[in-house]
């Protein structure tokens, strides 16, 4: 278990949990995180693989300002998991390698 | 379109207690910030300042929040700002739609400075902020054990939150030394500002004696005869002599390949060795979050000591482009004690911009300068050593700005 329940200087937290879905498996939250802190809690550090590459991408900044943590939240793409909270039944998915067609000369890869 | 006399953006320490002072001066009040609690980097802060007195973010940030409401600002959170233009009046766009304000207090903090190191885009490996906020304001943890790569007030600071949280720190480690890289140091001069850091690491500077870090050549040896296990602060190892040249896993994070270093920098290929960890952090240090201010075609100067390009202000917050105002890291890095007093003073610059002057604000004003003065030279955290010197800096900027356009009037 990775959530720091009881904490010396910070006493403790409990909140109320939720569902929501990862790529249509259902996952548990604590309402008022964010995307990435309840994927992170649920031992998920893989938020998405690049468009291009198709590499794992996880949070990088988690303030906002890096954009690599871009999910899908309800059909809205580019959503950034830190920044975001996460709600009962939200629909969230990673984004996927795209195709490259134009790429070496329009030749399949 | 909404409308206010005073639009701030950013609701962290400067944006907030700035809100609290123009609407005690009367003024309608509207902060913006993107994230879904007000307080911004101040909550993620948690340090002991003397023995049993913890310095603690989340309970600062709750008490200006409250005291901000009950001043009647209104705070709108999840909103981003994208654009901002002057018209007549400054016009704010953001992803909640548009306001309308006589006056504009940027407050937009700052950024962590990315230093790209060979598989840094494995997830588990993220900014040493990034596990701050896991760690203190969601209350996740970032992983079981890890690397930090980094030696500066704020991966010391962290280190220790973490610790405390229960998560394991292999060591802390120099980063690869890149020429190439503007900003990066030497671990000598990394060593030198272990001076600025005797808060935070008082038991490491007692082993090292602080008097030999005061020149080059004993501070070469320190390096050269650096213990191999490090020298430890609260049980966590420093390492000044070894850095971290690669990220290593497939999926995930599974290690770190550290190899000695010199006091220059340069590895020795013959001594590199793997560690196994399940997160790496990595610290490049901050600098300041200004495209708003460029944006709104203010003048900037690039001042180090401040940690980069600073937007032209004067000690009461003002720019030069009428009705815009700055606070908080946006004018420099230095914790959130400065960036409090900073907004509380720009808060009463707007009071009077949109008031006219009067005895009782301009003696408010005075005393929020001196105010500044005195936090700096007895805070706890500095990020740089010459902080100072960068606000003086700036202040003889300011100085012949104002003489150069006056003279350019005439
Ligand atoms: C990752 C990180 C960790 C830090 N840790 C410490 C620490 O442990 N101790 C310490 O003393 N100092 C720390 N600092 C320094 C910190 O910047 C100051 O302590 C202080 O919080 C600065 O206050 P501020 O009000 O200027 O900005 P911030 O506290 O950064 O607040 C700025 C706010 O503006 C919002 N914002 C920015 N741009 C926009 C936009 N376009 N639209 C809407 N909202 C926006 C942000 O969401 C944020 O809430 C840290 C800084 C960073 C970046």
């Amino acid at each position: 278990m990775n959530r720091i329940t009881d904490h010396p200087v910070l006493g403790r937290t409990e909140k109320k949990c939720i569902e929501f879905f990862l790529d249509d498996t259902k996952m548990t939250a604590r309402s008022g995180e964010t995307i990435a802190a309840a994927l992170l809690a649920n031992n998920i550090r893989t938020l998405r693989y690049h468009e291009a590459s198709g590499s794992p991408r996880g949070i990088y900044c988690n303030i906002g300002h890096c954009f690599e943590c871009r999910v899908e939240v309800d059909g809205k793409t580019g959503v950034r998991a830190c920044m975001t909270e996460v709600c009962s039944g939200m629909r969230v998915y990673r984004q996927q390698q795209l195709p490259r067609p134009f790429q070496e000369g329009g030749r399949e890869r | 379109m909404n409308e206010a006399e005073v639009v701030i953006i950013g609701a962290g320490p400067a944006g907030l207690s700035a809100a609290i002072q123009s609407a005690r001066c009367g003024l309608r009040v509207t902060v913006l910030d993107e994230f879904m609690k007000p307080g911004g980097r101040l909550l993620g802060q948690l340090h002991e300042e003397k023995k049993g007195v913890w310095w603690n973010g989340i309970e600062e940030a709750d008490r200006l929040y409250e005291d901000a409401v009950n001043s009647g600002v209104h705070i709108r959170l999840g909103t981003t700002v994208y654009h901002i233009e002057k018209e007549n009046r400054w016009v704010t766009e953001t992803s909640e739609g548009t306001w309308e304000s006589r006056c504009l207090l940027l407050a937009a903090g700052a950024a962590e400075t990315p230093l790209p190191i060979s598989g840094w885009t494995l997830p588990g490996v993220m900014s040493i902020g990034a596990a701050q906020v896991m760690t203190n304001v969601h209350r996740v943890t970032p992983g079981n054990k890890g690397i930090i790569i980094g030696i500066n007030p704020l991966t010391m600071a962290i280190a220790r939150e973490l610790q405390l949280a229960g998560v394991e720190i292999e060591g802390i480690y120099i980063p690869p030394y890149e020429k190439k890289f503007r900003q990066m140091e030497t671990p000598e001069q990394i060593l030198a500002g272990m001076q600025r850091m005797a808060h935070l690491a008082p038991s490491f500077l007692l082993r090292v004696g602080s008097r030999f870090l005061v020149n080059q050549w004993t501070r070469q040896k320190a390096i050269q005869f650096y213990p191999k296990k490090g020298l430890s602060v609260w049980g966590i190892p420093i390492h000044f002599d070894k850095t971290v040249t690669k990220i290593i896993g497939e999926n995930e994070v599974k290690g770190g390949f550290i190899s000695s270093i010199n006091a220059e920098g340069i590895i020795k290929e013959e001594e590199q060795y793997r560690k196994e960890v399940d997160f790496v952090c990595i610290s490049g240090g901050l600098y300041p979050l200004v495209e708003l201010a460029a944006v709104a075609g203010c003048p900037f100067y690039l001042i180090p000591e401040l940690g980069g390009h600073i937007p032209l202000h004067n000690q009461t917050m003002h720019t030069p482009v009428e009705g815009l105002f700055v606070a908080g890291n946006i004018t420099g890095i230095e914790s959130a004690k400065i960036a409090m007093v900073q907004g509380e003073t720009a808060g009463l610059s707007m009071g009077k911009a949109v008031n006219g002057t009067s005895r009782d604000i301009e003696e408010k004003l005075h005393q929020s300068v001196q105010n500044e003065k005195r936090i700096r030279a007895e805070a706890l955290i500095q990020f740089h050593p010459e902080v100072k010197k960068g606000r003086e800096k700036m202040h003889e900027l300011w100085q012949n700005y104002v003489k150069e356009s006056a003279a350019a009037k005439e």
